[in-house]
C-alpha cells in the first residue's frame, strides 16, 4: 500500500501544530516520525488515520484521499487502550473478523509471540502497563493491517522486551510488507528498524531532515554506521553535547 | 490498607495450596467481625428501648416495645394479610420501575446518541426535573382515579429520572479514546454503540437503577397514603387512625427489610456485570 502526504498542515484552535508535512512512502516502506515532545508527530498520525479530519492538505492511500478510516489500517496508540469490560483474549479478537475458533487460534498466536500466553483470561486492570501495552500491540498486529500507524508502540517497556517486539514487528513486516509509520523518541528504535527517518522539529512541526538507512537487515544493533547515523540526527536535534547520548 | 498487608504477609509465609484457603477463610472472618461490630450499636439501642417501655417509661400508646412489635408483624402474618400487603406494594413498586426505566433507556438513549433528540427533549425534560414529582399527584389522581393506574404512574415518574439522567451522563462521558479503538477497526454507529458505549456506560446506568429503585420505594409510600385499601403504606395510614403505633413501626420495619433486599439483588447484578472494573476492593 502506497501512502503520500501532501502538505499537510494541522491547527487547533487558532495554533498550527505542524505545518506543510509532505511524505511519500513507497508500499513495504518503514519509515521513522523522530522529534521532540510536543512537535506534532502523534498530530500527523492521527491524520494519516483518518481518525482526524480536520486538517489541511491531502493523504492518499493506495490513491483514495477521502478523509477516513481505511480499514486496512493499524493503529498502535501511544496508550494500550483495552476495552476494561473485555479479557485479553477478546480484546486481541476485537477487530478480526471470521469465526470464532479462527479468531481465537489467531489471538493465540500473537499473544504467544508478545510473550503473554496463559493470560488470555485476564482482564485489563489485572496487567501490568508492559503488559497492557503488548496486549494492544497483538490486537494491532493481528488483524495484519496494511499500512500500520505505531505512535511510541515501545516506549512503556523494558529494553529487553522492547528489542524482542521490534524483532516481532520486522516478523509481521516481513510477512505482509506492511507500509509502517512509526512514531518514536528513540533514535536507536528507529534506527534499527526503518528505512527512512523524518526528523520533525519546532513549534508548528517541519520536517527538518529526512535521513535514508540503507543498510541491509537485519542490523546489527550499535553497529558503527549506526553511530555515525545517530551522531546525525543528534546534531539536526542540537542536542549533540551532552556525551552520554552518543555510545 | 492495614488488612491488605497482613493478607500479603500471610500470603507469603504459606505455601501456593494453603495460601488461597486461609485468604477465605481471613475475608469470612473479617466480614463475621464487621457484621458483629455494625450490630452492637442495634442491639444495644433494642434492648434499652424493650427496657425502657416494659418499666412504663416510654407509654405504650406512643412507642411500644420492639417485642409488641414484632408480635403484631407475626400476627398479621398468621393471619394471612401480611402477604397481601407486601404483595400489592412490591407489585406497585415493581411495575412502576419496570415503566419507569423503559422510558428513561429509550429517551436517554435518544438524548445521549443524537444531537438533535437532545435539542428537542433534553430542556423540557430538564424543566419537568425541577417540578417536585409528588406534585403530580392530585393530577393523575383526577386523571386515572384513586386505582392502580395513578399509583404506577406516580412510582414511575420517580424512577424515571434517576435513570434517565445517569443513561445521558453515561453515554456521554464514554471516553474518546476507545471510540477511536472502535473507528479504527471500521466498526459502524451500531456496531461502535453496542460494542463499546453500551458496555462503557452501563456502570452509570446501574447506579441509575439502584437510585431509582430507592426512589421508587419513596413514592410507593407517597402513592399508598393518598388512597389504598392494601398495601404497606396503607397499613401506615390505619396505624394513624386507629392509634396504632405498633402497626406504623411494623410497617415501617417492612418497608426498611423489602427496600434493602430489593436493592441487595440489584447490588448483586451489579457486582456480577462490573466484575471488570477497577476498583478498590471493599
Ligand atoms: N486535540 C488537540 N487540541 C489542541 N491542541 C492539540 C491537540 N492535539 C495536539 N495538540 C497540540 O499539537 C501539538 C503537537 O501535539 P502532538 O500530540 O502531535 O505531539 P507529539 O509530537 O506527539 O508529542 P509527544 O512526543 O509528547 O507525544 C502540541 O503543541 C499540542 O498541544
Ligand atoms: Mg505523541
Amino acid at each position: 500500500m502506497s501512502l503520500e502526504l501532501k502538505n499537510v498542515s494541522r491547527t487547533f484552535n487558532g495554533i498550527t501544530a505542524v505545518k506543510n508535512i509532505s511524505i511519500t512512502a513507497e508500499p513495504g516502506e518503514i519509515i521513522g516520525l523522530l522529534g521532540t515532545s510536543g512537535c506534532g508527530k502523534s498530530t500527523v498520525l492521527r491524520a494519516i488515520s483518518g481518525l482526524d479530519n480536520d486538517y489541511d492538505g491531502e493523504i492518499s492511500i493506495n490513491g483514495n484521499t477521502k478523509k477516513e478510516v481505511h480499514d486496512t489500517t493499524g493503529f498502535i496508540f501511544q496508550e494500550p487502550r483495552l476495552l476494561p469490560w473485555l479479557p485479553v483474549l477478546d480484546n486481541v479478537t476485537f477487530g478480526l473478523k471470521g469465526s470464532r475458533a479462527e479468531k481465537v487460534q489467531r489471538a493465540k498466536e500473537y499473544l504467544e509471540s508478545v510473550g503473554l500466553s496463559g493470560k488470555e483470561q485476564l482482564y485489563p486492570r489485572q496487567l501490568s502497563g508492559g503488559m497492557a501495552q503488548r496486549v494492544a500491540i497483538a490486537r494491532a498486529l493481528v488483524t495484519s493491517p496494511e499500512i500500520l500507524l505505531l505512535d511510541e508502540p515501545f516506549s512503556a517497556l523494558d529494553a529487553f522486551t522492547k528489542m524482542q517486539l521490534q524483532d516481532l514487528l520486522l516478523d509481521v513486516w516481513n510477512t505482509y510488507q506492511s507500509t509502517v509509520v512509526l512514531v518514536t523518541h528513540d533514535i536507536d528504535e528507529a534506527l534499527y528498524l526503518c528505512d527512512r527517518i523524518i526528523v520533525l522539529r519546532g513549534q508548528p512541526g517541519v520536517i527538518d531532515t529526512e535521513l535514508v538507512i540503507k543498510e541491509e537487515r537485519p542490523r546489527a544493533r550499535g553497529s558503527q554506521e549506526m553511530a555515525e547515523y545517530k551522531r546525525k540526527i543528534l546534531d539536526r536535534l542540537d542536542l549533540n553535547n551532552a556525551h552520554s547520548y552518543t555510545s | 490498607m492495614a488488612k491488605n498487608q497482613s493478607e500479603l504477609a500471610s500470603v507469603l509465609v504459606t505455601s501456593r495450596g494453603v495460601k488461597q484457603k486461609s485468604v477465605r477463610v481471613k475475608k469470612q472472618y473479617k466480614g463475621l467481625q464487621s457484621i458483629m461490630l455494625g450490630s452492637i450499636l442495634p442491639i444495644v439501642l433494642i434492648t434499652v428501648w424493650e427496657l425502657l417501655s416494659r418499666i412504663g417509661f416510654f407509654p405504650s400508646y406512643q412507642l411500644p416495645a420492639p417485642t409488641v412489635i414484632f408480635q403484631t408483624i407475626v400476627g398479621m402474618a398468621q393471619d394471612g394479610t401480611l402477604w397481601g400487603h407486601i404483595g400489592i406494594t412490591t407489585y406497585r413498586v415493581f411495575a412502576g420501575f419496570v415503566l419507569g426505566t423503559i422510558a428513561a433507556v429509550i429517551l436517554g438513549s435518544l438524548v445521549g446518541f443524537y444531537k438533535k433528540a437532545e435539542q428537542l427533549f433534553d430542556p423540557m425534560i430538564q424543566a419537568f426535573r425541577s417540578i417536585p414529582s409528588l406534585a403530580w399527584v392530585p393530577l393523575f389522581i383526577l386523571w386515572m382515579g384513586i386505582g392502580e393506574p395513578s399509583k404506577v404512574t406516580m412510582i414511575a415518574v420517580g424512577v424515571f429520572f434517576p435513570i434517565y439522567l445517569n443513561i445521558v451522563s453515561g453515554i456521554l462521558g464514554v471516553d474518546r479514546k476507545l471510540i477511536e479503538v472502535g473507528k479504527m477497526y471500521g466498526l459502524s454507529t451500531f456496531q461502535l454503540v453496542r460494542r463499546i458505549i453500551l458496555p462503557a456506560s452501563l456502570p452509570s446506568f446501574l447506579v441509575g437503577l439502584r437510585s431509582g429503585l430507592g426512589l421508587g420505594w419513596m413514592f410507593v409510600v407517597a402513592a399508598e397514603l393518598m388512597g389504598a385499601s392494601q398495601g404497606l403504606g396503607f397499613l401506615l395510614v390505619v396505624g394513624q387512625n386507629m392509634s396504632q403505633p405498633e402497626t406504623i413501626i411494623a410497617s415501617i420495619i417492612l418497608f426498611a427489610i423489602i427496600g434493602k433486599l430489593s436493592d441487595w439483588v440489584l447490588k448483586k447484578v451489579e457486582t456480577r456485570s462490573l466484575h471488570w472494573q477497577d476498583r478498590l476492593v471493599k
